[in-house]
């Protein structure tokens, strides 16, 4: 094998075992951020040895023994070096002052070394940029420069947000667990919230010049997907992966040639991946299943539902969906699902009752600056034959935007109106 | 990015698969599962079942199976989502060393809009 060929397959190994490998490290040193040295020491030995000697037969095995010699190592020798080998002393010291059992290393509880992982990544103590951050990459295996690039922010911000997690989490020596009954509930709305946050990056950009950047719905896709595996009996996670599986099925009918969005009604539902939407709808029965009430995501998933159900864009069952956003806004009340059930509205029952569901909102200080206000109101607007109004708030939502392509769209539209 | 994986294992596929081959197909697909990249798998039946459908010169043809040349026979098909070829590549491996035999095709797929 050629060098970069080498490395490249390294890599690839690397990421796939990466998780599970910081996750089993965490549990036995009981911190992250010594897990994941350690784990970077077992990558810089693979790279040296594994370009002579070839890729082992069970790579994963073969990284916890190195992380396994290195941690040894390390703790033998703690006191005479240099910092960072003093601080994943002071973890491995901290289980009981001995050298912890590392030869419980990858065994059947690897599941659950992945869920504590999730876990204490999006723990409540960071913020919710940290938990971002960490969560892609430590589960994501994304680098920080791979971030930083995702979120549109230089490289060291990133990799100072990751160092200041790690240490956020050792100071408040936040407990490598699995939360329990009560507390489960809160902890998993903040994972679930930090996957979704990811999602809708890559989904509509906040900022930028791409309305979409598809890598970051995979990523979020794919953290879904583990996190269904890992908690098969939430059902709000199922909702969730649904949810993404769903949107991201129609990612490909989303914008034309050259990069303009294009909105929902005027898609080529030819082109939307059913694959995608078969897995999603499958996730919401999986959810239904589990018998419980349905949470946000999985109410989402089902209006997304019943838009991949509708061939055409005047099949859509819009007093279904309206019916769900009532039950959403019941569950899960929030201005911008408010907003999101005035569009309902305006489909179910014509444009004015949408404009009255809408106008409730108008002072609403968390929407006063979001675009899709005054860009609703603006359909609504051309809808009753309004045009100068809603050449008004086109032009209003196209100022509030941050994304290049999306203001393109909203003045585009306005100029439409006369 | 998402790869199609289509198994030729090299010859006609011999009866149903022993409770080991299960077992250890079924733990590689719940590794594959937890890693986030497992999207659909389908496994096919003997060729005999099956058929080549040609067109040439805007003439059909259709050759039933069972066909002769093992070597260009699929066995089954998968879909995953990984990071990069080399993923793919690596998870290709681990599912060959399972099946132990035979050689897989992976082809990217072609994802709108074009990845940056």
């Amino acid at each position: 094998m050629a060098p970069t060929d080498a490395h490249r397959a390294i890599d690839a190994v690397w990421r796939i075992e990466a998780p599970r490998l910081i996750g089993a490290l965490a549990r036995i040193v009981r911190d992250v951020g010594v897990a994941e040295d350690l784990a970077q020491d077992a990558l810089v030995a693979a790279l040296q040895q594994w370009p002579h000697e070839g890729i082992p037969r069970n790579p994963g095995a073969w990284l916890m023994a190195a992380a396994k010699h290195r941690a040894i190592d390390v703790f033998r020798r703690s006191k005479r070096l240099d910092e960072k080998h003093a601080e994943i002393g002071r973890g491995l010291a901290a289980e009981q002052n001995r050298i912890p059992d590392f030869d419980s290393g990858l065994d059947d509880d690897m599941g659950d070394d992945l869920l504590r992982l999730v876990f204490i990544s999006c723990h409540p103590v960071l913020s919710t940029e940290a938990r971002v951050a960490l969560t892609l990459r430590l589960l994501g295996g994304l680098t920080t420069d791979e971030i930083a690039r995702a979120f549109l922010v230089p490289e060291p911000t990133i990799a100072q947000r990751i160092v200041r997690a790690k240490r956020t989490l050792t100071k408040e020596r936040v407990a490598f667990d699995v939360p329990r009954g009560a507390d489960l509930e809160a902890r998993l709305s903040s994972v679930l919230g930090v996957i979704y946050l990811v999602f809708n990056e890559g989904y509509t950009a906040t900022a930028g010049d791409d309305w979409m950047r598809p890598s970051l719905c995979e990523d979020a896709s794919r953290l879904g997907r583990i996190l269904a595996e890992l908690t098969p009996n939430e059902a709000d996670v199922h909702g969730l992966v649904a949810l993404m599986e769903i949107q991201a099925s129609r990612l490909r009918a989303r914008v034309d040639e050259s990069g303009r969005p294009i909105l929902l009604p005027d898609q080529n539902r030819a082109l939307w991946d059913r694959l995608l939407i078969r897995r999603g709808l499958e996730g919401i029965e999986r959810a239904e299943r589990l018998g419980v009430a349905r949470g946000p995501y999985l109410l989402q998933a089902s209006i997304a539902a019943c838009h991949a159900r509708a061939l055409e864009a005047g099949q859509t069952d819009w007093t279904r969906i309206l019916s769900l956003y009532d039950e959403l806004a019941r569950v899960s009340p929030s201005p911008v699902i408010a907003l999101n059930r005035a569009v309902a509205v305006g489909m179910a029952s014509g444009p004015q009752a949408g404009l009255g569901a809408l106008d409730v909102l108008r002072d609403n200080q968390a929407l006063r600056t979001y675009h899709l206000l005054p860009s609703v109101r603006g359909d609504l607007l051309v809808k009753l034959g309004r045009l100068d109004e809603a050449r008004g708030e086109f032009e209003r939502a196209a100022s509030l935007t941050r994304n290049a392509r999306e203001r393109e769209l909203l003045l585009e539209r306005g100029r439409r109106q006369s | 990015m998402r790869f199609l994986c289509l198994y030729k294992p090299g010859q006609e596929s011999t009866g149903a698969p022993t409770q080991q081959e299960m077992d250890a197909m079924g733990a590689l697909i719940g590794e594959m599962s937890q890693a986030g990249v497992f999207i659909q798998t389908e496994g096919c039946q003997p060729s005999a079942k099956g058929a080549r459908v040609r067109i040439n010169g805007g003439q059909f043809t259709v050759v039933d199976g069972p066909f002769a040349e093992a070597k260009e026979l699929v066995g089954g098909m998968a879909v995953i989502q990984v990071q990069s070829k080399a993923e793919a590549i690596e998870w290709t491996k681990r599912f060959l060393a399972v099946v132990g035999r035979g050689e897989s095709e992976i082809r990217q797929l072609h994802e709108m809009p074009a990845p940056e």
